[in-house]
C-alpha cells in the first residue's frame, strides 16, 4: 500500500480534485487515469510547473501561504495536500481553506512521533534526519512538523471530522501504535 | 497525451519572409457604431498548415508591433519579427509543427487599414476621421482573415499585453474557433492607473502643434514631440523600476553634473533615444486609437463587472503567464483572469514567473517561461 493508492483509493470516479504543492503533477495524472478524476495542482516551484504542464496536469503557479482565494466555496469534492503540511507556515488558515474550497480534503504528513525520529531525539540527542526527513534543522523547509497525536488535536481544535486514517511504513499499513510504528500518516477529513 | 515531437534540433529561424495583405470588400460594423466599408489586413505566415487544418495558432501583437512575428525580410536583414525567440523551428511555438498566422489589426501604420489609409470617401487620408476600434473589432477582422485563409479552428490564438486580449476576446467572441487561449501578460480591463498614463500620452500627442485635430497628413507635419513624450511614458511603464536601476542606475551621460536641462543621466538619453526613434515610425492617430482600445477593453461591462459571468461562454483551454516584476498589468490581474475561468470550470493552467524585466517580460527569452509554452504546445493535439 503506498500513499498514491490509499489516496486513489479515497477518490470518487469523477469527483473535481485540487492537489496543494503538487509536484510534477504525477498524482493528478495518476487520479485522472485510475479514477478519471480531473484536477488541479497548486505549485510555486518554477520546474515542477513545468513538469507538471509536460505532464498534461492543470497547474497553477501560487504561493499556498497566500490562501486559496483564486477558488471558490465548495467547488472542489476534495483537496488533496500530500507531505506538504509540515513546510507551510500557517497551517490552521491553510486547513480552515481547504475545507472551504472543497467538501473534504486528503491530508498526509510524515510522523515525528515515528519510533526512529524519537530515538534520534532521545538517544542520539540529535534532531531526527530521516528518508522521509532527509534535511538538518538548519536546512529544512520543515518548519512545522507534527505527530499523528498533533495533527488529530488540532482537527479537534479545528472542528474537523477525521473520516479515514492510514498509517504506513515502508509501504505498509501499520494497525498497532500507529503513533509510534507509522512514519508517515494520511487522513481523509472533512468540516 | 504527449504529442509525438519532432527530433531536437538547434532553434532557428523560419528564414526570410513576406508580409501579405487580404482585402476584404464586406462592411465591418465596428462596436463604436462606425462602419468600415472596405479594409485590408496585413499578416505573414510561418509553416504549413496541415490536411486536416487543425494546426494553425494566431499570433496577435500588442501596441507597437506588427504582423511580423517572426524571421526576417530578404531586403531588410536586420528586420527581425518581434517575437522571433518565441516563434520558429524547434523554438516554443515550433513552426515544423504549426501554421503561424502573424496578423496585423485594423487602425494600425503598419500595412493593415488604418487613419493614414485613403477614405474611399475623400479620396484623402482618413486622419482623424478614422473610427475608434476595439478589441472585439480587431477580432472580429482576424476572423475574417481566418476565414480567408480557410482555417476553421485555430489549435490556439496567443498573445501579449494588448495581444493577450485578443486571445481573450477570441475564446469569448468565437469560442468555437479556439481550441487553446494563451494569454500573456495581460489584464481583463485596465486600472485607473493605466487609463492615466494612457491619457498622459494622448495629451502630449493631441497638444502638439502639429496634431492639427488629426489632419496633420495634409499639413505635411507629423506630431513629433507628442509622440516622442508618448512613447516616452509608455516606455517607463514598460520596465520594472528594478530593471531600469540594473539598466542604467544614476549612470551618467556625460563627465558630470551639467546643471542645465541637457541629458545628465543615461536614462534620459535612453528616453529620448526611444521617443525619437518611436516618432520616425509610429503614426499619431495609430497611437490615439490603440490606447483607446486598451481602454474601453472590459469582457465584464456587459456583465455587471462580473468576470466570471463573461467568461461563461468560452470553450478554450486556458494558459495564463504573468510576470511578477510587471506593475503595469500585475499578477493580481492574471489572477482575476484564472479565478473567473477556475469559477467557469475552465481547463486552465497559469505561470507566474519571478522575472526582473517588468511588462517586456514576455518578450524575453526565458528558459522557464518559454520551457512552459514549448511542453504546452507540445501538448496540444494535432
Amino acid at each position: 500500500m503506498t500513499e498514491t493508492e490509499t489516496i486513489a483509493r479515497w477518490v470518487v470516479p469523477g469527483a473535481r480534485i485540487l492537489d496543494l504543492g503538487c509536484g510534477d503533477g504525477s498524482l493528478l495524472r495518476h487520479l485522472w487515469e485510475t479514477r478519471q478524476a480531473p484536477g488541479y495542482g497548486v505549485e510555486i516551484d518554477d520546474a515542477e510547473v513545468v513538469a507538471c504542464i509536460r505532464n498534461d496536469v492543470n497547474v497553477l503557479q501560487m504561493d499556498l501561504e497566500n490562501g486559496l482565494a483564486a477558488f471558490a466555496d465548495r467547488s472542489f469534492d476534495c483537496v488533496i495536500l500530500s507531505e506538504t503540511l509540515q513546510a507551510i507556515h500557517r497551517q490552521e488558515r491553510l486547513l480552515r481553506e481547504m475545507l472551504r474550497v472543497g467538501r473534504e480534503a486528503i491530508v498526509s504528513f510524515p510522523n515525528f512521533g515515528y519510533w526512529k525520529a524519537r530515538l534520534q531525539i532521545a538517544l542520539g540527542g540529535r534532531m531526527p534526519v530521516s528518508k522521509q526527513l532527509p534535511y538538518q534543522w538548519y536546512d529544512t523547509p520543515n518548519v512545522h512538523l507534527c505527530t499523528l497525536e498533533d495533527f488529530e488535536a488540532l482537527c479537534a481544535k479545528l472542528g474537523f471530522r477525521i473520516l479515514e486514517r492510514v498509517v504506513l511504513t515502508d509501504g505498509r499499513e501499520v494497525g498497532t501504535l500507529p503513533n509510534l510504528l507509522g512514519s508517515l500518516a494520511v487522513y481523509r477529513v472533512s468540516a | 497525451m504527449n504529442a509525438p515531437q519532432a527530433p531536437l534540433e538547434s532553434p532557428g529561424s523560419v528564414g526570410a519572409v513576406q508580409a501579405k495583405l487580404a482585402k476584404f470588400d464586406v462592411p465591418l460594423r465596428l462596436k463604436g457604431g462606425g462602419v468600415l466599408p472596405a479594409y485590408e489586413i496585413a499578416y505573414e505566415t510561418y509553416g504549413e498548415l496541415n490536411r486536416e487544418r487543425s494546426n494553425a495558432v494566431l499570433v496577435c501583437h500588442a501596441l507597437n508591433a506588427s504582423h511580423h512575428v517572426a524571421g526576417f525580410y530578404a531586403d531588410d536583414a536586420d528586420n527581425v519579427g518581434w517575437w522571433d525567440n518565441m516563434v520558429g523551428p524547434g523554438k516554443p511555438l515550433d513552426t515544423r509543427r504549426f501554421f503561424v498566422v502573424g496578423s496585423n489589426y485594423i487602425g494600425s501604420c503598419f500595412g493593415s487599414t488604418g487613419p493614414a489609409s485613403v477614405n474611399p470617401a475623400t479620396g484623402r487620408p482618413w486622419g482623424a476621421d478614422f473610427p475608434v476600434v476595439t478589441v472585439e473589432d480587431w477580432v472580429e477582422a482576424q476572423a475574417r482573415l481566418a476565414d480567408h485563409l480557410g482555417i476553421g479552428r485555430f489549435a490556439a490564438v496567443m498573445g501579449g499585453s494588448i495581444g493577450a486580449m485578443q486571445a481573450l476576446q477570441w475564446a469569448l467572441s468565437h469560442p468555437d474557433r479556439v481550441r487553446h487561449s494563451i494569454v500573456i501578460a495581460a489584464t481583463p480591463r485596465l486600472s485607473a492607473q493605466n487609463i492615466a498614463f494612457n491619457e498622459v500620452a494622448r495629451q502630449a500627442i493631441m497638444t502638439d502643434p502639429d496634431f492639427h485635430g488629426g489632419h496633420y497628413y495634409a499639413k505635411g507635419v507629423v506630431p513629433v514631440r507628442g509622440l516622442r513624450i508618448a512613447r516616452m511614458i509608455g516606455h517607463i511603464t514598460y520596465l520594472s523600476g528594478e530593471a531600469m536601476m540594473e539598466k542604467f542606475g544614476r549612470q551618467l551621460r556625460r563627465a558630470a553634473l551639467g546643471f542645465d536641462f541637457d541629458v545628465d543621466f543615461e536614462v534620459e538619453s535612453y528616453l529620448r533615444y526611444q521617443g525619437d526613434k518611436f516618432s520616425t515610425y509610429f503614426d499619431a492617430n495609430t497611437y490615439l486609437r490603440i490606447t483607446k482600445a486598451l481602454d474601453y477593453y472590459d469582457p465584464a461591462a456587459d456583465f455587471g463587472g462580473d468576470l466570471s459571468a463573461a467568461f461563461a461562454r468560452a470553450r478554450a483551454n486556458f494558459l495564463v503567464a504573468s510576470f511578477t516584476s510587471d506593475w503595469r498589468f500585475t499578477s493580481q490581474r492574471s489572477r482575476e483572469i484564472v479565478k473567473a475561468l477556475l469559477d467557469n470550470r475552465r481547463i486552465v493552467s497559469y505561470l507566474e514567473i519571478d522575472a526582473p524585466q517588468g511588462h517586456d517580460a514576455f518578450l524575453m527569452e526565458d528558459p522557464r517561461y518559454h520551457g512552459a509554452l514549448a511542453a504546452y504546445f507540445g501538448n496540444i493535439a494535432l
